[in-house]
């Protein structure tokens, strides 16, 4: 026990100094001739099998005693996601994707003992045919800027020494040491760092507020209720590098005088919550967090909460009344949260991947993170690039990138040769962005101009088989169940809104239907209590301003053109291409498809429900939609 | 009128358990701000939130058995009638969604019977949807008692279920 | 300008007429006690409970800067300052109150104060599919029984349309706190709510879902497992 107690107060530092030796005693003992294996961890390649390969890797380098040679580390997420499991082997950055546990001998056997490559196991430029063997080569990642994501890849998020080795709580250390707190805001106003999570507000504005604010008690609060569908960037961070977004907060903390900190992580993101506890318990281990952190007197605590499953519970005010044990009901915000914030205090707010920026600004500069973006938009963005999309994943880049070099370049296009239709971002709080506009760069203002919003990053494209009126309607109803129920517009204006986009999907609509739509969107903006309710008929305007056509087709004509919406479409097979091979047969769950083996199958239409599974499992694209 | 002193088993689980839901409570020391948080690990030992526990909940935490109720009601995360033997949890989250994840909810419905909140007769599963795990290049998502399955259509969903009883 | 006792005054304009009153309260309740200044329409408030700003029709369109730009915000709630400029009867406004009452008519459709209402700004037959709750979720019920009382015998439960008041797992008999004091029906601006002859309230649509359990727990014990 002695022994353990004295291992503890080792790493223990009590002052800048003993950081920078500690940081420079982890970098002495790291043999750059070792060859380090980093293995994506992120929720997803996990999903996709990456702990077995991760388990193969430990037994293969311990069957072959290469302990003190090789280093296999399982890092936070690569941003990959489409080609996981991701495998990448330093120093030279060999890119492996797609890998499974019984690659595992032979990249040992071929890449770390000897110095060949593994082909099949590389990635392919589906543009030019060639293979490519180099992470930064890789079109996905060559065009990124991956000031702060990038770091994923190179720390094992559950080792705090990996954070350090790399500069980590240098920027905490420059604040705690030499810096006054409006120092401190006047760096992060000078940089023009906006809000990532949605609201794009000045930060350095939000933190000269709370630093004003006279009161004894002050909150830091991390917001990881991450709720937009399809965004998970927030995840992947807070995942795969916590102490990016600790550092940050404690420094955010000081500059405020605030003693208390909670980070609101959603409970889907259970490894998420996972490493951010791992993180504040090595933190607080080595004197980073809680009291008199590196030795300056400054005490600070940090509390994870996990959400309760509610939307609504991403914005500012209803995350305070659930962090106060109630329900997640906002209220109105005419007296800031920067002023009156949980339990009436002073509130500081910021989202995961502001949080992360705030240590590169520290360590860099104002001034060096303000030459990075547009006028209005500085620094990098981290999107997740999702949807009918060939390379999902999540993308960081500098503001002002347009939305064509995203998709097609960094994105790599529409997969199966369809056609892009639209791109949808901001989450539900946004709308979507038609091809004239492929061109806008992406930048807080430029987004809002089109009727969207840049939001949490959420980027998700849609093809030409993406019915516009089918979307809305899908973030309608999303909205609705997540609406509060507190203020009529909200509640009740949503609920119309599903009803009318129903009955238009149903080919039940009228040409009126429209007008009220528009009279519902003015009443939700103007009169609604928090954002949720106020953007809510974002998704609804934006396409009826881009793609009104197809919202006319559905009411005049009574037809889906994309080939979506159930009760406009039919299913039936195609005589001359149908091959007789019963598979839609099998599939139909209505036996509505009848027929013999090598005859040509029949489809009754009184017993179809339009599921589609006729259409998916056909290999003779016998089945025709339309 | 307390209901679950009508029903034995449920009565049994409760009180056998009072330990440990005292522990449960006890570990957040009387900290009201962490209520969503205990309601959690709650749910997660019993697989629901039984009555009597959230009434000693409220009591040992002195919070509104009114609020507690509220907080249950409005929060998805909760179910105040206990859950099947399997979770089944399909992804509907945008990208899961423009892949085809309401195809898998209709199947749930046409297969075993259940809507999104709903269990089985014979207890055997329970069906949610989530609006977005985070996985999109894997849509859709199914999670089945934690078990991530990707890229998932209805016939594939018929075999994985097929190893749940 | 200083009043005794040092409260301040403050000094607005409301549809353009220049108003006096002390600081410290909202834009309604100035309003509501000064002369000659038009009427703006309240649900969700009563003078005995805090404002609670859930129907919006109160909702009025102020500017801070000297009348260049305006914002829509819930008069209940926001505070009077120095050189505000409110307008509380625009053409914006009565088009936003129109569309509230309409979609409020169109879930309580027989509610007496309701119809006023809509008499009043002209609304007729709702676009909508047409509901029937007595209850218009103003939450004054919940909001008396926690400020005026002190107890806490029914709040709001479940969330967005299906939101309704309760009692905890719609029985009174779980705890004591309520006393049947009636203070939930008497603020009750729809009559939703009524006193039953045991003395409680008899709240709008209560369910007893826990028949569903009953059933279940039956079932239960009648299976061997």
């Amino acid at each position: 026990m002695v022994e353990q107690v004295r291992k503890l107060l080792e790493k223990r530092v009590e002052s800048a100094v003993e950081l920078e030796k500690l940081r420079q005693s982890i970098l002495d003992k790291k043999d750059s001739s070792r060859t380090c294996i980093s293995v994506c961890g992120g929720t997803a390649c996990r999903a996709s099998g990456a702990e077995a390969v991760v388990e193969a890797f430990v037994d293969e380098i311990e069957r072959r005693e290469l302990q003190v040679q090789v280093e296999m580390k399982e890092t936070g997420c690569h941003g990959f996601c489409e080609r996981g499991p991701l495998v990448v082997i330093e120093p030279k950055k060999i890119f492996y994707q797609q890998v499974k546990p019984e690659d595992v001998a032979e990249i040992i056997a071929e890449t770390v003992m000897g110095d060949r490559v593994v082909e099949r196991l590389l990635y392919v430029d589906p543009a030019s045919g060639e293979k490519i063997t180099y992470e930064s080569d890789v079109p996905f990642y060559k065009r990124q800027t991956r000031t702060i994501f990038g770091a994923n890849g190179e720390i094992d998020p559950t080792n705090i020494e990996d954070y350090i080795a790399s500069g980590g709580y240098s920027a905490l250390s420059k604040v705690l040491t030499g810096m006054k707190p409006q120092e401190v805001v006047d760096e992060i106003k000078k940089s023009g760092l906006r809000g990532r999570g949605g609201g794009g507000f000045p930060t350095g504005r939000k933190w000269q507020s709370c630093l004003d604010a006279k009161a004894d008690i002050k909150y830091t609060i991390c917001n990881a209720d991450e709720g937009d569908p399809g965004a998970y960037q927030d995840r992947s961070l807070l995942e795969g590098n916590p102490h990016s977004v600790l550092e940050g907060m404690i420094i955010g903390a000081f500059t405020i005088g605030s003693h208390q900190g909670y980070i609101y992580v959603r409970n889907e993101y259970p490894l998420a919550v996972e490493h951010a506890r791992i993180a504040i318990e090595q933190a607080t281990d080595y004197g980073l967090l809680g009291e008199n952190i590196l030795g300056s007197g400054f005490d600070l605590k940090v509390t994870i909460n996990k959400g309760g499953g509610a939307f609504v519970c991403g914005e500012s005010s209803a995350l305070m009344a659930s962090l106060e044990g109630k329900i997640g009901e906002p209220k109105a915000k005419y007296v800031h949260m920067s002023e009156k914030g949980l339990w009436d205090s002073p509130s500081l707010l910021n989202n995961v991947k502001t949080w992360a920026n705030i240590s590169l600004i520290i360590n860099k500069g104002a001034d060096w993170f303000s030459k990075i973006g547009t006028t209005g938009s500085k620094g990098t963005m981290i999107f997740s690039l999702v949807g009918n999309i060939n390379n999902t994943g999540l993308v960081e880049v500098p503001m002002g990138i347009t939305l064509r070099e995203m998709i097609f370049d960094i994105g790599g296009g529409i997969p199966n040769g369809k056609k892009f239709k639209a791109v949808q971002t901001g989450g539900p709080s946004g709308g979507c962005i038609p091809e004239q506009f492929l061109d806008t760069p992406v930048d807080f203002d430029e987004l809002t101009k089109l009727g969207s919003m840049m939001g949490s990053g959420g980027m998700i494209v849609m093809d030409e088989d993406t019915c516009m009126v089918d979307v809305a309607k899908y973030f309608v109803e999303f909205l609705k169940g997540e609406s509060c129920g507190k203020c009529t517009p909200c509640r009740e204006g949503i609920n119309r809104m599903s009803e009318i986009l129903s009955r238009i999907t149903q080919g039940k609509g009228k040409r009126e239907d429209l007008d009220t739509l528009e009279d519902l969107a003015g009443i939700l903006s103007a009169g609604a209590l928090c954002a949720l309710g106020r953007t809510a008929a974002n998704p609804v305007m934006s396409t009826l301003r881009y793609f009104r056509d197809e919202y006319l087709a559905h009411i005049e004509q009574k037809k889906c053109p994309a080939g979506v919406c159930r009760e406009l479409i039919q299913y039936s097979i195609d005589p001359e291409k149908c091959q007789g091979c019963l598979r839609c047969l099998r599939a139909c769950p209505t036996g509505a498809i009848t027929g013999e083996k090598r005859e040509v199958h029949t489809l009754n239409q009184g017993l179809c429900i339009k599921c589609g599974a006729c259409y998916d499992v056909c290999k003779f694209n016998a089945v025709i939609r339309q | 009128m307390d209901l679950t002193l009508d029903f034995p088993k449920v009565k049994a689980i409760v009180e056998s358990s009072t330990e440990k839901v005292d522990s449960l409570i006890d570990s957040y020391a009387g900290d009201k701000e962490q209520l969503i948080s205990l309601l959690q690990d709650i749910q997660a030992e019993f697989n629901y939130l039984p009555q009597d526990v959230l009434v000693k909940v409220s009591q040992k935490l002195d919070i509104p058995l009114s609020q507690v109720f509220s907080v249950v009601t409005f929060f998805r995360a909760f179910t105040l009638k206990p859950r099947g033997r399997h979770l089944v949890t399909v992804c509907l989250g945008t990208a899961c969604h423009v892949r085809g994840g309401q195809k898998l909810v209709d199947k749930m419905g046409r297969d075993y019977g259940i809507k999104p909140g709903e269990t089985t007769e014979d207890m055997r599963f329970s069906l949610e949807t989530v609006n977005c795990l985070g996985c999109c290049a894997l849509g859709p998502v199914v999670v089945v008692d934690g078990k991530y399955e990707s890229k998932i259509n209805p016939d594939k969903l018929d075999r994985v279920l097929r190893g749940y009883k | 300008m200083e009043a005794a006792d040092g409260v301040n005054a403050v000094s607005l304009t409301v549809d353009d007429k220049e108003i006096i009153v002390s600081a410290g309260q909202t834009i309604l309740e100035a309003v509501q006690r000064v002369d000659g200044i038009g009427n703006i329409p309240a649900l969700c408030n009563h003078p005995a409970v805090k404002p609670y700003g859930a129907c919006r029709i109160c909702t009025v369109e102020v500017s801070e800067d000297g009348g260049s730009k305006f914002k829509f915000v819930a008069s209940c709630l926001y505070p009077v300052k120095n050189g505000l400029i409110v307008k509380t009867n625009t053409e914006k406004i009565k088009k936003l109150r129109k569309g509230i009452i309409e979609l409020m008519l169109a879930r309580s459709p027989n509610v007496k104060r309701i119809q006023e209402l809509a008499e009043e700004y002209g609304v007729e037959e709702p676009r909508f599919v047409l509901g029937d709750q007595d209850c218009i979720l103003c939450g004054l019920c919940v909001r008396a029984c926690q400020e005026i009382i002190g107890k806490s015998a029914i709040s709001l439960v479940n969330r967005g349309i299906y939101r309704e008041v309760a009692a905890p797992f719609y029985a009174y008999e779980l705890t004591e706190e309520c006393i049947g004091c009636g203070d939930c029906a008497f603020v009750c601006p729809t009559g939703a709510i009524k006193m039953g002859d045991d003395g409680r309230p008899i709240l709008p649509k209560v369910k007893i879902p826990y028949g569903e359990i009953e059933a279940l727990a039956k079932k239960e014990a009648a299976t061997p497992s």
